[in-house]
């Protein structure tokens, strides 16, 4: 078992990580975020069930900068697991194994979560 | 009966298969379900004033507390179920993954209704 001429996996902080497999730990982190970022927005709707002096103080801190830039992250996290989740339905019912259409999608995710954080950004700020 | 596992392995009751796939499915299908729910409120989000009036008036139109109502019990399952597959891959000891499964299936369960509570309550006054 001593022989050192057999081919070794590559240690992962060696290793290039494809697209996919960063997209796939994305999901997970993003995942994580989100579960915790929920409790912000429950946060929200218990300010607005208990009084509008209470709602109005946590909306200005939302409106902080701190705030904003949770909200920012949010929604990032929120559009970038939608769209990676939405290739993994995909892939649960069989389509988008092929090589070239896994790294496509995986672009096209990444592209689309950007694009929908800045489109619903536009619409808050008018 | 023809059991081809142990007497231990049927004492410790894991890995009967018999709602094995009902921990994927459930994640599909709240998944599907959110994918709708998460661009509306995603767009309302960014399109809501963030007057306290304006918000109540809002959550209260029927279908909108009903949509709100469906999206928070989504949201907390889908976050329970994955939550829970994040524990079981990066907690070894059985000992300390019980009890924070036990611990964020509980809080899952709490803060979902913490936030069907208060979209009721504001929607049905106060």
């Amino acid at each position: 078992m001593s022989n050192h001429n057999h081919p070794l996996s590559p240690h992962l902080q060696i290793y290039r990580l494809p697209l996919t497999a960063l997209l796939s730990i994305a999901h997970r982190i993003t995942g994580v975020i989100l579960a915790f970022g929920i409790l912000v927005l429950v946060w929200v709707l218990t300010a607005a069930a208990h009084s509008a002096g209470y709602y109005a103080m946590l909306a200005a801190h939302l409106q902080a900068w701190y705030g904003q830039i949770f909200l920012i992250g949010f929604l990032f996290s929120l559009y970038l697991h939608f769209c990676n989740g939405i290739r993994h339905l995909f892939w649960d019912v069989g389509y988008g194994f092929e090589l070239d259409t896994v790294d496509l999608t995986a672009k096209l995710a990444i592209v689309m979560a950007v694009v929908l954080t800045v489109a619903t950004w536009i619409i808050g700020g008018s | 009966m023809n059991d081809l596992r142990t007497p231990l392995a049927r004492v410790k009751g894991l890995g009967s298969a018999r709602d094995g796939t009902s921990h994927f499915w459930h994640q599909r299908l709240t998944a599907l379900l959110l994918v709708p729910l998460t661009l509306w409120i995603g767009f309302c989000i960014a399109a809501l004033p963030v007057e306290y009036e304006a918000l109540v008036s809002w959550v209260r139109q029927p279908l909108v507390t009903v949509a709100l109502v469906l999206l928070v019990i989504a949201v907390f399952y889908h976050a329970q179920l994955g939550l829970q597959v994040v524990i079981e891959d990066y907690i070894s000891s059985h000992a300390r993954r019980t009890v924070v499964l036990l611990l964020s299936n509980l809080l899952c369960l709490f803060f979902g209704t913490v936030g069907v509570v208060s979209v009721l309550k504001i929607a049905f006054g106060a």
